[in-house]
């Protein structure tokens, strides 16, 4: 969304990726950096003020984090979610401050959303696809449904076909041992947005365990993490997704002691 | 013991020792989210005021986890040393305190009462101290760890240089790490969080790890912080890495949901010492953080800080290289705020020095909690004010795989400048001789050139 308004102004240091600004005034090797700098969306070549950072990177550092903070507060739109077809629920969450403060409270769907997904949902599933805000609406809306494609043809060349998706708003990811049991799915993949960082806000990660339940550990979990265009691409994810999904069928169980 | 007393004219009870710590703990979201904090500041305050009464004994005797139940406490109980208990068990909390804030009680002095002190006793004793007062105790402890280098030592600040990247690509891992040295980051170790656990993924990261360090004669560590059992794996395959790393928990259920137990820390001890490329004898890596036993479920009713000063408790008799406390990375669930932020890096400090431990803190923040850059920056002055032994170095403080900030690489060795320290000594001579800084410390002119390491 770029703003027309005439006359001069100081360009937008947003545009770009942090990559492109080159700042190191003699560089032993100047080619060789930009390899270097091209190689990784971290922060290189930025340079100093004796120990300090140069001014431009200390602004675009601010700038970014502005995005980070602002991203967290937004919710996943109601015609994105009517759009894909998921079923709309949410967790015990009030709001997003409650959401903030209560992890508790966000592991545990709303009764509401018990009853329609009791309902709704296909009982007894192989695999149970469903998808969580998280901290961050945006990675959803970037990445969801591109995962959710060749996650399917993935499963579905494994001989498993998925029903209904559910959407759950002000979502944490123990909310699957809350979703699981009530539905009795044998495994779950939960896709759910990251905590947004300064070079992307749109980092989504899928969650998958075997017959989850609130009784198992943490480490009973297998992650797939920093699915984004810049890290694992969603369409490749997918395809891991489903691979993951099909060991953990086979062996009957999740997390650390999955062999992958 | 007294778990009674009258403020104002209000009579507060407390009904053990537990419920006690917790109420006495300065505001924290966490203790919050538990239903244990104090409900009002009177009541903090009261609480603080029956455990300066309270025995050395009183909170020895009180484990946050029965012994029976939990290798946390036994690890903890069994290393007291009873002599030195024996002549502080009678002390109230309010003269333990007064001890270690003495100025006629000398560094020798605090190490050796450390030697008598359960984790609940450190945690007790945090709660009656001030920031300011946290700052000047943990100032005293001297603690030294060798691994190929020391670290810890009088006059040195050091960092740890964490080049992560959101795919694991070597390449772009290199490029970061080569900035980072260019900036003087790195003499703590090399350490990278992998996105990738696996065996071949990680032998990749330390062979290139392993690589740079030789071909620039760097010394230092290297680590990949990878599940200890995967890094133990890899070692077995003949992966090359100095230190073996691992999250820990306060109660043996919280490290049964980071998926190991005191066993496998000591098989990773046995393996180093055979096929570590590091010198030792401190070979080991952890990391810590308030918080992580309530959000497992593993707090047994206990406040957040007293099951960390039970992480660094279980760190002890391991003899880790590295600890610190990732203070700020949890969520604003456990720490909502910049003022609990610091207030939590200062005591995780003082508490792992108290211990006995050469503690570092990853000084951080996430982008759901209300602190920024400038009160991480505020916290990594006072941690250096306090004798950290290390910080953390990214690339302009941000991690662009784990998605947090933290402290940068420009900030390490600004931080040596304004204090008067420098990078443990080897180090320190490696960049001058790299001409990255100059024999008294300011940075040369190609201080931040990443691309002199593209040399030859």
């Amino acid at each position: 969304m770029t703003e027309k308004i005439p006359g001069e102004m100081i360009p937008d240091i947003s545009e770009g990726q942090a990559r492109d600004w080159f700042a190191v005034p003699r560089p032993a090797d100047a080619e060789g950096y930009l390899r270097l700098q091209a190689a990784t969306s971290a922060r290189l070549g930025v340079w100093r003020a004796g120990t300090r950072y140069a001014t431009q990177s200390m602004l675009r550092f601010r700038a970014d984090w502005a995005g980070a903070r602002d991203a967290v507060n937004t919710d996943v739109p109601a015609d994105f979610i009517a759009a894909c077809g998921f079923l709309a629920g949410s967790t015990q969450c009030a709001d997003r401050e409650v959401y903030l403060r209560r992890p508790d409270l966000g592991r545990r769907l709303s009764g509401e959303t018990r009853e329609l997904y009791a309902g709704k949902l296909a009982h007894d599933a192989r695999v149970l696809l469903a998808v969580g805000d998280g901290l961050s609406s945006a990675a959803i809306c970037a990445n969801a449904a591109d995962v959710i494609l060749t996650l399917q043809q993935g499963l579905a060349l494994a001989g498993i076909e998925t029903g209904p998706i559910p959407f759950i708003k002000y979502c944490r990811v123990g909310v699957m041992d809350d979703l699981a049991p009530l539905v009795r799915a044998e495994a779950v993949c939960l896709l759910i947005g990251e905590r947004p960082g300064l070079v992307c806000a749109e980092s989504m990660s899928a969650y998958m365990a075997y017959r989850p339940d609130p009784g198992r550990p943490e480490s009973w979990r297998t992650v797939v993490s920093n699915i984004h265009a810049g890290g694992l691409p969603p369409v490749e994810a997918g395809a891991q997704i489903a691979e993951v999904m099909t060991r953990i069928l086979e062996q009957k169980l999740s997390g650390v002691a999955l062999e992958l | 013991m007294l778990l009674k007393t009258r403020l104002y004219g209000k009579i507060y009870q407390f009904n053990d020792v537990k419920d006690l710590l917790a109420k006495a703990n300065e505001e924290k979201s966490g203790d919050s989210l538990a239903g244990i904090a104090a409900r009002s500041e009177q009541e903090r305050v009261a609480a603080k005021i029956v455990l300066a009464h309270a025995l050395v004994s009183d909170l020895r005797e009180a484990p946050a986890v029965p012994y029976e139940q939990d290798e946390v406490t036994r690890l903890i109980q069994d290393h007291v040393d009873e002599s030195v208990y024996a002549r502080i068990r009678g002390w109230s909390l309010a003269e333990l305190r007064e001890f270690i804030l003495d100025t006629a009680t000398p560094p020798a002095a605090l190490t050796e009462l450390s030697r008598g002190l359960t984790a609940e006793v450190i945690a007790a004793v945090t709660k009656l101290m001030s920031n300011m007062d946290l700052v000047v105790a943990a100032q005293k402890l001297r603690v030294t760890a060798t691994c190929n280098t020391t670290i810890g030592g009088d006059g040195v600040f050091a960092a740890r240089l964490q080049p992560n990247h959101p795919a694991d690509s070597i390449e772009g891992i290199r490029a970061s790490l080569y900035e980072g040295l260019a900036y003087g980051a790195g003499d703590a170790v090399i350490g990278l969080n992998p996105v990738v656990d696996s065996v071949a993924g990680i032998t990749r990261i330390l062979s290139l790890f392993d690589e740079v360090k030789r071909r620039w004669e760097i010394p230092t560590q290297i680590c990949v912080l990878a599940h200890i059992t995967t890094q133990l794996a890899a070692i077995r395959a003949g992966a090359p890495t100095d230190l073996i790393f691992q999250s820990i928990a306060g109660s043996e259920k919280g490290n049964e949901a980071f998926g190991f137990t005191a066993e496998h820390v000591r098989e990773a001890l046995a393996l180093l010492r055979e096929r570590g490329t590091g010198r030792g004898p401190d070979v080991l890596y952890f990391e810590t953080g308030q918080g992580s036993e309530l959000s497992s479920g593993a707090h047994h009713g206990a406040d957040q800080l007293t099951m960390e000063a039970r992480c660094y408790g279980f760190a002890k008799p391991f003899h880790p290289f590295l600890v610190n406390t990732v203070v700020g990375f949890i969520g604003p669930e456990y720490l909502y705020d910049a003022r609990q932020v610091i207030r939590a890096g200062l005591e995780d400090h003082f508490m792992g020095k108290l211990t006995g431990l050469p503690m570092g803190c990853d000084a951080c923040y996430t982008n759901h909690m209300r602190a920024d850059q400038n009160d991480l920056e505020n916290l990594a002055m006072l941690l250096v004010s306090a004798g950290c032994s290390y910080v953390m170095g990214l690339p302009h403080g941000d991690d662009i795989m784990l998605n947090y900030q933290s402290t940068g690489y420009h900030d390490a060795h600004t931080l040596r400048l304004l204090y008067g320290k420098t990078a443990i000594p080897e180090f320190q001579d490696w960049l001058v001789r790299m001409e990255l800084i100059a024999p008294d410390g300011r940075p040369a002119e190609r201080f931040g050139d990443a691309s002199v390491f593209l040399e030859g």
